[in-house]
């Protein structure tokens, strides 16, 4: 998986990750890849709804010791 | 325009009151369908926050300007965030502090009634989980039953009301909400009673809950009379209170009964909650009120919020008390059971005192509709 870009979103409360993500999407071309890093839990439902919402795609998610990782393929 | 701030309390008083109000709830759609602020003249719209995160406009058709609007989320952030841009875009808004998680621990205390020789009966009604905890007051004493895990609402209730916490009682081992029972009872120094049948697993002391077990409160001897009532679990005991009041636990609700799964041993208790409801039950006196641990839709609240009705009229009107056929019963409460509540597994290993999550974790356990009853 190439990564594009990341966002560390770390520390950040609802709804600054999606809000952040949503930019960092903007900022990228079609079929590339961003990495979201966030620490709150509402993420773990929310990027994949926020994302299915704009049609773009989670390739992989992960959680490390409380870190949340997405991997997300704009459409 | 002005964005206000509501309080769990603000809220739960508009539900007692049975007062209308728009609800905007900006959470995702799956836990907007799983679990909402229940009302009886709510309406609602559901659109997550990051859909408006670029603008508000093509909602505002959809919200009333002659009704109060609240925005509703999980924790609060994405509600100011949306409740801010409906001000700018000169709607007059209000969000709930503390969002879903604050709806979930707020506790409303409320007078069931008043009993022999000046002793009072109270039901704390946690609106958002459905979750009903008693206390029993009577001159200098008091006793609780079934209290949820804001241990200090408990107390400092008690400190008001000038009376000693002498008894804690959970009528079982719980498995939708954290029991605050043991720790009310090891700051107070009261007896923590638990049914033995019940806590083969647990790690703390406790004092055994068996049936026939009397106890006497404060200064007007209120009686408090245990009553075993195996089905839910099989150590699942009631309560019958100042020969008035049937406190049945999670065995029988108002519009339900309660599930024999959720330790995991439904066709082995099944027959348990057949005998419970179909025999025990009807021994006793019709017009003893039953108050339980749970309600699980806002309809089964009376006018004043209390939840509590009259055995002889369950009889009558409970479906679940009005299967003749013991092959349907079997059926009905084994079969196509809804699903379990959130983290219920875990939950009873909080209550068994196996492990101790923070409070964040206890929240985040707690979240979601309580789920005992089978209609």
């Amino acid at each position: 998986m190439n990564i594009t870009k990341t966002l560390d979103a770390k520390g950040l409360a609802c709804p600054m990750p999606i809000v952040k993500t949503k930019k960092a999407i903007d900022a990228i071309k079609s079929g590339e890849v961003l990495e979201v890093v966030v620490t709150d839990k509402g993420a773990l439902n929310d990027i994949p709804a926020w994302a299915k919402s704009g049609g773009h795609t989670v390739l992989e998610q992960k959680t490390e010791e409380d870190v949340l990782y997405f991997y997300i393929q704009k459409a | 325009m002005t964005v206000y701030k509501w309080t769990a309390a603000e809220v739960a008083r508009k539900v007692i009151d049975k007062e209308e109000l728009f609800i905007l709830d900006v959470r995702n759609h799956d836990a907007f369908e799983d679990w909402k602020i229940e009302g009886h003249k709510f309406e609602y719209l559901n659109i997550p926050y990051f859909e408006l995160i670029d603008g508000v406009e093509e909602i505002l058709p959809k919200l009333p300007t002659d009704k109060e609007v609240l925005v509703v989320c999980a924790k609060e952030g994405s509600s100011v965030m949306v409740a801010e841009m409906l001000s700018e875009a000169g709607r007059e808004v209000a969000y709930l502090e503390g969002g879903m998680k604050s709806w979930s621990s707020y506790l409303e205390p409320i007078k069931v009634s008043d009993l022999e020789n000046g002793g009072e009966i109270y039901q704390f009604v946690r609106l958002g989980k459905g979750c009903l905890s008693y206390m029993v007051i009577s001159e200098g004493e008091a006793a609780i039953i079934d209290a949820v895990r804001f241990t200090d609402v408990f107390t400092n209730f008690a400190k008001e009301k000038g009376v000693e916490i002498k008894h804690v009682f959970d009528t079982h081992l719980h498995a939708d909400h954290i029991s605050g029972g043991r720790h009310i009872a090891a700051a107070t120094g009261a007896t923590y009673y638990l049914p033995p049948k019940d806590a083969t697993e647990v790690v703390f002391d406790y004092t055994p809950l068996t049936d026939g077990l009397n106890i006497k409160i404060g200064a007007s001897q209120i009686d408090v009379n245990a009553f075993y009532s195996p089905g839910h679990t099989i150590g699942s005991t009631s309560f019958i209170i100042d020969n008035q009041f049937l406190l049945t636990g999670d065995i029988l609700f108002i519009d339900s009964i309660g599930r024999p799964d959720l330790a995991g041993l439904a066709e082995d208790w099944v027959d348990d909650l057949r005998e419970t409801l179909y025999s025990r039950y009807r021994e006793l006196a019709e017009d003893l009120v039953v108050l339980p641990a749970h309600f699980m839709i806002i309809d089964e609240l009376n006018e004043d919020g209390t939840v509590a009705r009259r055995l002889g009229d369950l009889f009558k009107e409970n479906h679940g008390l009005n299967i003749e056929d013991e092959d349907e019963f079997r059926r009905t409460v084994t079969d196509h059971l809804p699903p379990q509540p959130n983290a219920y597994q875990q939950i009873r290993q909080v209550n068994m005192g196996k492990i101790t999550p923070d409070n964040d974790e206890q929240t985040e356990m707690e979240i979601g509709p309580n789920r005992c009853a089978v209609r």
